[in-house]
């Protein structure tokens, strides 16, 4: 019998979380952020079909980076978990924080139990239907769970994006407003990203019960132009 | 509850009624025979007594499909519910109005909602309405143990056809058998009556007025032949609920419109000279 090689736990641990970074690493970023009387999720994106950014419920969205179908699995059962919940209980019971721990509890085993951690980092988003304001739940590779109430960036060059947006960043913000600095930040000082290039949606109260819903190019232009 | 993974072998689609039979086997949308002290299955003898709904119409119109139903659910020879509603959105194209046994028929509608907007959020885009129909026909087919003991379900499906750009409605039998009606069909207790009225008021592209007031009258000649199908009620306020589906979508017609419209009928009625 071969005796395996020992390897620290901590070697471990960090091969697995560069792993995963370098995979989110590659795909372009996403920015989520609350306007008045919504939630603004604005990802770069390239392809019409293939979506970054989806509804799971009446008021929460869904937006993921790094690896398409790992994030579109993650999609889908939140989809399923979110059905599930409001048809064995109610519509009112289905809310984000709840959903956000699971997917965390999910991620976190994934990265310590299985061969490979899970390319992926998730944005989950809700309108909260007493108050009206934005709640974004940025969840990582390793199940590492953040909340933000103003606007969170996800995906490669983050941080960088993240500096640039918080500069122009106001809570009371119109949509016109937001996405116009998201799209700036996203794009950076030196480059212009074509409508056709942008995939965004909103969660916003005018849209009745289903509150998602996604922003099409002629949209878009009107509120870029 | 945890997330609900599945193996790609073992992927339930986008089928909400094949996810929760996985996930919350105990809450199974699927009915199952109810069992007497023995374990045979119940077969004939007196039907359980639970509340029915009874008279449901719908018409096509110039902008598409109008449904009702009138508020009353019996139980036997009681009147069970005065304001119970028969006439629900399914989506925002298709609208759905059921007549049997209320209980099963309301869950029936509520799993419905939930499996064509669940479709729609997994598969990222609308059934047809073909689908949504036959979809409905699977679940009326799943209830039929229970329709052999006295709870059957039969619902009236009606919605905006997107790609035909055209009205369509659909009715069942409690076998789940699907058929497409040309212009208008009535069921329930009911129905009859409803329907010959329809078929003597019916006319090509009626406008919306004229086609709520086809249904408003009947379903007040069901509700003067029938003692299951209740008439309106203006000294409580409860009228018939009327809604309608066209290319914008699903819109109900409000209490105030259906009641101005039921005084034009009686009206017309008054003046025809028929005693009230």
């Amino acid at each position: 019998m071969t005796m395996p090689f020992y390897v620290a736990p901590e070697q471990v641990m960090k091969d697995r979380a560069d792993y995963a970074r370098k995979g989110i690493a590659r795909g372009r970023a996403l920015i989520g952020t609350v306007y008045q009387g919504g939630v603004l999720l604005c990802a770069e994106n390239p392809s019409r079909s293939l979506h970054k950014i989806s509804e799971i419920y009446d008021r929460i969205a869904f937006a993921g980076v790094g690896k398409y179908n790992e994030f579109d699995q993650l999609r889908v059962a939140g989809v399923r978990h979110a059905d599930t919940k409001g048809y064995a209980y109610s519509r009112d019971d289905v809310d984000a924080r709840s959903l956000a721990n699971i997917y965390a509890q999910y991620l976190g085993q994934v990265f310590t139990h299985e061969m490979k951690p899970m390319e992926v980092e998730i944005l989950v988003a809700e309108l909260t239907p007493l108050t009206q304001v934005g709640e974004l739940y940025h969840i990582l590779y390793d199940g590492t769970v953040m909340d933000e109430s103003n606007f969170s960036v996800i995906g490669g060059d983050s941080e960088t994006i993240s500096e640039r947006f918080s500069v122009t960043f106001n809570k009371d913000w119109n949509l016109k407003e937001a996405l116009r600095a998201s799209v700036a930040a996203l794009a950076g000082p030196e480059r212009k990203i074509p409508v056709s290039e942008l995939e965004a949606a909103v969660l916003s109260e005018s849209n009745g019960r289903r509150a998602f819903s996604r922003l099409g190019h002629l949209q878009l232009d009107e509120l870029l132009a | 509850m945890s997330l609900p993974m599945f193996s790609p072998s073992e992927d339930p689609g986008p089928s909400f009624v094949e996810v929760i039979s996985r996930i919350l086997p105990e809450k199974s949308a699927l009915p199952r025979l109810i069992s007497g002290p023995d374990g045979a299955n119940y077969r004939s003898g007196s039907p359980i007594s639970v509340p029915h709904g009874t008279t449901i119409a719908a018409v096509r119109y110039a902008d598409g499909v109008i449904m009702a139903g009138d508020r009353r659910a019996t139980e036997g020879n009681f009147i069970a519910h005065r304001r119970i509603e028969k006439v629900f959105a399914a989506d925002k194209h298709s609208a759905v109005a059921i007549a049997g046994a209320a209980g099963p028929a309301v869950e029936m509608v509520k799993l419905f909602q939930v499996q064509l907007e669940h479709y729609e959020k997994v598969e990222g885009s609308i059934l047809s309405l073909e689908g949504k129909a036959n979809q409905l026909s699977q679940m009326i087919r799943a209830n039929l143990p229970m329709a052999m003991q006295g709870l059957a379900v039969v619902p009236l499906f009606a919605g905006w056809d997107i790609l035909r750009r055209r009205g369509r409605i659909f009715t069942y039998d409690i076998t789940g058998g699907r058929y497409e009606e040309v212009d208008y069909h009535a069921t329930g207790s009911g129905g009859r009556d409803a329907k010959a009225t329809i078929k003597l008021g019916y006319r090509d592209q009626l406008d919306t007025a004229s086609a709520v007031k086809l249904l408003i009258s009947a379903l007040l000649e069901a509700s003067e032949e029938d003692s299951a199908t209740g008439g309106p009620d203006p000294v409580r306020g409860i009228y018939p609920v009327i809604a309608t589906v066209s290319e914008p979508g699903f819109k109900r017609v409000t209490d105030e419109e259906i009641a101005e419209l039921t005084q034009q009928v009686l009206a017309d009625r008054a003046d025809r000279g028929v005693a009230q």
